[in-house]
């Protein structure tokens, strides 16, 4: 059993919004306990003048209270979890503040979450995962070599992929499109061996990742089960060679996105989006439908257009997409809608996500989605920053995945 | 005996003071208390159900925050029953308090709205102010307006 996880709930609005069992429903899964901090009325009282932000809400002002408490070590906890009601304008405001005074004033890792009432265990359990295993895996997650033969697959909402890794290098790789989730880890994880030219049974130790990595660990025995976060904030600062010092990984996924601040290859902020389709991969998918070409074409066709000649109303999939074909109803190009549809996509991400995470540079993009070069270069055209797109981009979560296993298998080795 | 509406809606102090004077204080607790379906550590507020939010779609609308209308959920059948209402505006959370600023303006704006007698009061910060809190309360509880509700 892994080691038990204490996670401070720094929140507001929780009980009265009826998840409060759902939040300790998703961090018993994950082997964590939700604690409060004692804080004495003295403190709340003056918590404004200590902390610097003034707000009506005294629920917000013990959730200030609590955050100070183990800022000054008075609390001792492995994690913190920041969350409010969704749509709160002065809770957002403490949230936002109250994240960034635990990043820079502690060691902890933390997030925040903004809910409603139907958040639920399941929404949450990604970012419970992601918190405790930065809180009990930092000696994992420092690693920077792949070591020995081993492998990563990625079970994602629109694909699945693999790699075989030897002695820190990609040797084999596989990609197909994820339709039943085992038969398509299967199938991906069978091409990458071939592709490598080696047998299943010399490999020293599996890693898997994404939507299905419990199904699928289960049944092919892996030796690491971790969500996306965690592997693709290593597998990205591996990839980049940007394993040293501050970096921002941004993954938009077929059903997700993850915005992640990494220092020294470790997560600390981040964000997971998922409520809206229109932020998602799944948005260039149909309009590259739409407009007839292959999603492998939509970026290098996004390349040649300019987004300001499309006029789009809404960043909904549904609505968003009844712009572009409007627009080629009245005649706009292909290559303008194009870089009008990844331009929508990057500017949902940027006012949606990156606000949430410190965006650092290097900025590093991944995921399938980095290969449509209209996204990244949309991207850098609002960020006003270059965006890195490494070898391999495609296949971050199981090279991640790969990398961080070949740790366990040192570590029975010892 | 009127029913009187106090807010904030957990006080003591102002539950005590509408009891001795003959009226039914209108509080919280006893909302929470119908929600206690088994016996437990659990503080009653974690017997509030994703649904109670919904409910609390009778007083504030979808774009309003979840953690506001669970409390409308629990406050808002008590406004609705309510003769007559006493309301201390910032009171210390020791007084009473039910966590949420936007909460307050909208409950406030709701009494206000249903034009009942109201005694709004602010929070005393000295001896004398707190005499003269109470005694207005005590004056509110046995002025006709309150008492023709009997």
């Amino acid at each position: 059993m892994s080691k038990n996880v204490k996670i401070a709930q720094l929140s507001c609005g929780t009980e009265y919004s009826g998840i409060q069992p759902e939040i300790e429903a998703a961090a018993k899964q994950v082997n964590a306990e939700m604690v409060f901090a004692d804080v004495d009325y003295d403190d709340i009282a003056r918590i404004e003048e200590d902390f610097g932000l003034e707000v009506a809400s005294p629920d917000l002002k013990l959730l200030m209270a609590r955050a100070k408490s183990i800022v000054d070590g008075k609390t001792d906890v492995d994690a913190v979890f920041v969350a409010t009601c969704f749509r709160c304008a002065e809770a957002a405001l403490a949230r936002s503040e109250v994240r960034r005074y635990i990043y820079e004033k502690t060691s902890l890792p933390v997030i925040s979450y903004s809910f409603t009432e139907r958040t639920t265990s399941g929404t949450l359990l990604t970012r419970m995962e992601a918190l405790t295993t930065m809180a009990r895996r930092k000696s994992l997650l420092a690693r920077e070599k792949q070591t020995g033969l081993t492998a990563g697959i990625d079970s994602g909402s629109t694909t699945t992929k693999c790699v075989i890794m030897k002695d820190n290098e990609v040797i084999g790789t596989g990609w197909v499109p994820t339709t039943k989730v085992l038969d398509s880890a299967d199938e991906a994880f069978n091409i990458a061996l071939e592709s490598a030219g080696i047998k299943k049974s010399k490999l020293d130790a599996l890693g898997t990742t994404g939507y299905g990595r419990f199904l699928i660990g289960d049944k092919l025995g892996a030796d690491l089960m971790q969500e996306e976060v965690t592997v693709n904030s290593k597998g990205a600062v591996f990839l980049a060679d940007k394993q040293k010092g501050d970096a921002t990984v941004i993954d938009i996924g077929g059903m997700d996105n993850k915005a992640i601040s990494v220092h020294n290859g470790i997560p600390g902020m981040f964000t997971l989006g998922g409520i809206c389709a229109g932020a998602s991969g799944r948005f260039l998918e149909i309009t590259a439908r739409r407009l007839g070409v292959e999603i492998t074409k939509l970026g290098d066709l996004a390349l040649k257009g300019n987004y300001k000649n499309i006029e789009m109303n809404s960043y909904c999939i549904v609505f968003g997409i009844q712009s572009l074909v409007n627009s080629l109803s009245t005649g706009a190009k292909p290559e303008d809608v194009a870089a009008a549809a990844c331009y929508s996509v990057a500017e949902q991400v940027f006012e949606q996500q990156l606000q949430e995470v410190e965006v650092k540079e290097p900025v590093i993009m991944v995921g399938g989605s980095s290969l449509i070069a209209g996204l990244p270069k949309a991207l850098e055209d609002l960020l006003h920053v270059e965006v890195h797109i490494p070898k391999y981009s495609q296949f971050i979560g199981a090279v991640g995945s790969a990398l961080l296993v070949s740790g366990l298998v040192d570590t029975s080795k010892k | 005996m009127s029913k009187i509406l106090i807010y904030p809606t957990n006080s003591l102090v102002l539950a005590d003071l509408v009891d001795r004077f003959g009226h039914e204080p209108l509080t919280i607790p006893q909302e929470i208390r119908k929600k206690v379906t088994s016996v437990g550590l659990d503080s009653p507020p974690l017997n509030i159900t994703p649904e109670d939010p919904k409910i609390g779609l009778k007083y504030a609308a979808v774009e309003v925050p979840s953690g506001v209308r669970g409390r409308m959920s629990l406050i808002g059948p008590l406004l609705e029953r309510a003769e007559a209402a006493v309301v201390v505006s910032e009171p210390e959370a020791t007084f009473g308090c039910m966590g949420c600023a936007r909460t307050n303006e909208l409950v406030n704006f709701l009494i206000r709205a249903k034009k009942i007698p109201t005694l709004e009061l602010s929070y005393p910060t000295n001896d004398d102010d707190a005499r003269d809190f109470v005694y207005k309360i005590a004056e509110f509880l046995q002025s006709s307006e309150v008492l023709k509700h009997e």
